[in-house]
Parts: structure tokens; sequence; C-alpha cells
């Protein structure tokens, strides 16, 4: 009895996949090259491990542990590439982070919803730019003797001469930062804004009530109504504090201002792509991976802690 | 007393709005101007551009550099390209994040949850750009021009989007009927949810053209024929690897000098940026909405 039970749901089982059969042709082609580009590589991980040999492929290839890891620490740019990631995120994060939610505030404590339109189209626009693009307006806008920046300044008398803002190590963290902020400023407000838009009314209502001034309503309305948002971004950009966009830093870099531009993810690309070390920029790029994982974990800890915030 | 209180509040009120509109305002100059420099640098007189006569309106004007793109033949050919990467990127992204999408929100589906942990984790982990790269030349794809987009086109994400979308906006009733009448999945996909899906594959079409029409770093690394790459990619040597260009405007000008040629360089940069950028500029403010609706749809994780 109990083995015909079973004998029959496994019939009923094997029904519904044969009535379905369409579906599971739906999923093939997703599934196939989701297993081809993602799976393949991720099994690709153990040359980190190896000496990678192509001749020999991934399984015959020498395993040799951590002499890959060890030797990236052991580095002389090692930490540089460490100082120059992070403090390239650590500024994004800074000035990136609070500008958005500053503006959806502002945006949101307009009435004219005209010029609200007006706003959001002009910020959004420069996300829809390419970044080839993007670092070909900064080479222009700041080059050194035919820039706009230039033209302003000499202008204005405060400077004569050339400028080397391109070409300058101490410049490229500000360029990369601003010009950052400049594209994505607007795009990054409309998370927010989307949290603002369901803000209770009834709590605004009250606060007129109340005798409570725009200002007063902003902050203390507004704002604590986002502060979960809020939360769960932060926590995910710190989960990326040690990824520097490789294609802007990359485009960005000239031979002068290296010392500041080289990041990790420009690294692996080098040491990878151009130099054909496969096993050892492999381990590079893992142990950034690591350890963004790590921190997205506990910054994710430490805000569940603090304020019942998290992803998971 | 209460009357002082509304004029102190309106007061106050006042000076909010004013630095709300104010710093509204400045932002807005502060992201426009830029756009605007590259506007007005690409028309006006290649010679006032490199002597800094160009601040707030054109001087001079010339197309000049417009012609000078006009008879560059790589930017035709690499523009051609790009169009055609983007219209597969957006067929192959579309239909196959619609199948999947719906096979993955259909209850009856046999070991769905497993198929979607299968696909889940492909968000989370990656194998990075070397294993990635050495993937794909030991599966011959190197070189290979679909390669740029069939890298990108499955986003697991999109898929998990239009199978919420498709679990809320088409009712299991309706499902149950066309089904008791005789109709098959693939009939259902094509007149029933494939109509009533046009505003989520509207979104997705978008972001992807976007994200293919400005890409040019996989075809950096795994394209190895010149007549192959992206627009973007012969913008990166114009723009930005700036020995290339002046070399060969200053071999098409014949008996100019140099000086002369350099600021053509300059103008024809300028104009390059904006031949290259209109399409998506003039097209985003109309469909703005739909851009933000896509955000926002892929915030809500079902």
């Amino acid at each position: 009895m109990d083995r015909s039970i079973r004998k029959n749901r496994y019939g009923v089982t094997w029904r519904k996949v044969r009535v379905n059969w369409e579906l599971y042709l739906f999923l093939l082609p997703a599934v196939i090259l989701l297993f081809l580009f993602h799976y393949l590589p991720m099994y690709g991980i153990q040359i980190a491990f190896r000496n990678f040999k192509s001749y020999l492929g991934i399984w015959d290839s020498q395993w040799v542990g951590l002499k890959h890891f060890e030797r990236f620490m052991n580095l002389q740019m090692f930490p540089i590439l460490l100082k120059n990631t992070i403090s390239i995120s650590l500024y994004s994060l800074l000035a990136g982070f609070p500008l958005p939610i500053i503006l959806a505030l502002a945006l949101n404590s307009t009435n004219g919803t005209r010029f609200k339109r007006v706003v959001q189209t002009v910020t959004y626009a420069p996300h829809f730019i390419s970044i080839v693009v993007i670092v070909g307006m900064i080479n222009l806008l700041f080059s050194p003797s035919t820039g706009i920046l230039v033209t302003i300044l000499k202008s204005l008398g405060l400077q004569d001469g050339n400028l080397n803002i391109l070409l300058d190590e101490g410049s490229f963290i500000h360029l990369y930062v601003w010009s950052g902020v400049w594209t994505n400023l607007g795009w990054n407000s409309i998370v927010y804004l989307s949290a603002l838009s369901g803000v209770d009314p009834a709590l605004h209502e009250a606060g007129i009530v109340d005798g409570a001034t725009k200002a007063q309503r902003c902050f203390y309305i507004d704002f604590p109504c986002i502060i979960p948002t809020i939360v769960m971004l932060l926590i995910l950009q710190t989960g990326t504090i040690m990824t520097v966009g490789f294609q802007k830093a990359f485009l960005m870099q000239n031979s002068m201002n290296i010392g500041a531009s080289e990041v990790i993810s420009t690294y692996v690309y080098k040491q990878g792509i151009a130099k054909a070390q496969y096993s050892y920029s492999t381990a590079v790029d893992l142990f950034n991976s690591v350890i963004n994982f790590i921190l997205l974990i506990s910054v994710n800890a430490i805000a569940r802690r603090m304020s019942g915030n998290s992803l998971w | 007393m209460a009357a002082s209180r509304r004029i102190t509040r309106m007061r106050s009120d006042v000076v909010f709005d004013t630095v709300v509109y104010a710093t509204l305002g400045l932002l807005v100059i502060i992201i426009i101007y830029p756009l605007w420099f590259v506007v007005i640098a690409s028309i006006s007189d290649p010679a006032a551009v490199s002597f800094g006569k160009v601040v707030l309106l054109p001087s001079g004007f010339s197309l000049e550099g417009f012609r000078q793109v006009m008879v560059y033949p790589m930017i035709w050919r690499s523009y051609l390209n790009t169009i055609i990467y983007t219209a597969c990127d957006v067929a192959l992204t579309v239909s196959l994040t619609i199948l999947a999408g719906y096979a993955l929100s259909r209850k009856n589906l046999v070991g769905r949850k497993f198929i979607m942990i299968y696909f889940v984790i492909t968000m989370f982990f990656s194998g990075g750009l070397i294993p990635t790269y050495l993937t794909v030349q030991s599966l011959g794809l190197r070189g290979n021009p679909a390669i740029v987009f069939l890298l990108g086109c499955v986003g697991v994400r999109n898929i998990v989007i239009v199978r919420t979308f498709i679990q809320s906006n088409i009712h299991e009733s309706l499902v149950e009927a066309a089904f008791l009448d005789g109709c098959n999945h693939t009939r259902f996909l094509l007149k029933i949810v494939i109509p009533l899906s046009m505003p989520v594959i509207a979104v997705i079409a978008l972001f992807t053209a976007v994200r293919q029409w400005n890409s040019w770093f996989t075809a950096m690394i795994y394209l190895t024929d010149e007549n192959l790459m992206p627009l973007q990619m012969v913008l990166r040597n114009l723009l930005i690897s700036q020995t290339a260009m002046m070399q060969d405007v200053l071999e098409t000008t014949t008996g100019d000098n140099a000086v002369a040629s350099a600021q053509l360089a300059l103008s024809m940069r300028y104009a390059l940026i904006i031949v290259s950028t209109l399409p998506i500029m003039t097209v985003y403010p109309f469909l703005q909405r739909y851009f933000v609706k896509g955000l926002t749809l892929g915030s809500v994780k079902g």
C-alpha cells in the first residue's frame, strides 16, 4: 500500500514534467548560457591555487596552494594598490552617498511639479553617457592648454600657463570621485525619491497641524522614514568597498598618474590579460572578492545589531 | 500669539524654499554646463575653441569637426556594428528573459525551487575576469562577434523581475481557463503573457540597449578584428588615446600646418561626443519614466 502511494506520487510528478515539457524547453537557453559563462568560470577559480598551463588544462596543472596569494602580499606594489583602492572607494562613498539623499529630500520638498521634472531630467541625464565619453570629456574639459577649466581660471587671473590636473597624481582621486558624483548623483536619488513617495501623508498633515515648518517636516518626518532604505544601500555599498570600477580607472590612467590610479581591478587586468599570468591574477581577484564578502557580512551584522535593518 | 507663530512659520518656510530652489538650480547648472560646453565647442570655430574663446556661447560657426567625423571611415563601420550588437542583444535578452521568467512563474513546474537556486547563485558568485576569459577562450569564442552580446544576455535580475511581474499581473484563473480550453504553454505565452507583459519587456529592452550601446570592455578583451569593434572602442581610441587621432588628422589634411590640424582634431573630438551620445540623449527624456520604473521594479525583489 505504502509503495503504491509512493509509486503513484512518482507517477504524478512525472506526468507533470511531461505535460509541462515546453517549460523546460523555455528554460534551456538561459540554463545553458549560465552554465557556460558563470558555472564554468566558477569551476575555473581553482587555478588561483594552481600553476595554470593552458596546454595541461585546469585539472592537470600543478597544485601550488597559496603561493600566488603570498606573492601578491609580498609585492612591493601591494600596499600602494590597497591604499589606492580603499581611498578611492571610501572617498567615493563619503562624497557620493549623502548627496543623492539630500537631492531626493530637496526634490521632495518642491511644490512645482514642472521645476521638479526639469531637475530630474537634467540630473538623470549623465547616467546615460558612456564611461568612454565621460572620460573623454574629462580629458577635453581639463586639458592643460585648451580645456574650459584652464580658460576660466586664466580669465579670472588665478592661473597663468598650463594646468596640470590630468597628469597630476594628487588630482586623480578628486577627478575620479567628483566626475562620478556628476554622473550618478541624480540617478542614485531615484531610490530615495521612491521611498519618499511612500511616506504617509497623514504624518505631514499632523505635522502641519502641530505647527511644524517645512524644514522641520523634512528633517523629522521625511528623513527618518527613509532611514531603512539608506541603511540598506549603505550596507550594499560597503560590500563593494574593495572594488573600484575597472572601466573608469583604467580609462583615466596615464603614465603620470599611475601611482594613484593603479587599483586592484586594473592590476588584475594587466597581469591577467595583458601579461597572461592567469593563476596569479585570478588569485588577486579572489583575494579581493573574499575581502568584499567578509566586509559585506560584517557590516550587515553591525547594522542589524545597531538599527535592526539588514539585508537578510 | 497664534498669528505671530504662523508668521514666523511662513517666514521660515520661505527661507527653506529659497534654499531648496537655489540649490537645485545651481545643481542643474553644474550638471548641464559640461554638456552645453561640448555642444557649443563642437559647432564653434576650431581656432576659437583652442584659444579659449568659447565659454558660454559659441564663437564663430563651423561644422568642420562634424565633417571630419563623417569622413572618418572607422566611425561609421563601428556605428553600424554597435547598432547590430545592440539589436541582437535586445532581441536575445528579451526573448531569453521572457521565456525563463514565464517558466519560473508557473507553480506546477517540477523542480522550480532547484532551478531558481541555480539562477540566483550566479547573482552572488562569479568566476571573475580571468576564469571567464579562459572559459571563453577554451570555448573558441574569442574573436567571435557573438561574444559581445552572449556574455551578458542572461540577467537573472531581469528574469526575477519578469517572473514577479507575471505572477502578480496574470491571474491564475486566466491560466486555468486557457488550459481547460486546450491551450498549451507556447500559445499561452505568445497570445496572453507577452501582450500583457509589454511594460516590463519595454523596460528590459531599454536597459539592455543602453548597456550594450555604451559597452566597450567585452569588445576590448574578446574581439581581435578591428572591423568588428563597436563604436565605444573607436571612441576610446579617438577620445582617450589622443596621439592616434592627431596622426590621422595630420595625414588627412594636406598642406596645412600642424597647428590647424591640432585645432581640427580638438573640434572633431567634441563633434564625436555629440554624434555618439545624441541618440540616447534625444530619446531618453521621452522614455525617462520607463527607466525610472525599471529601477524601482528592480529594487523590489520577488
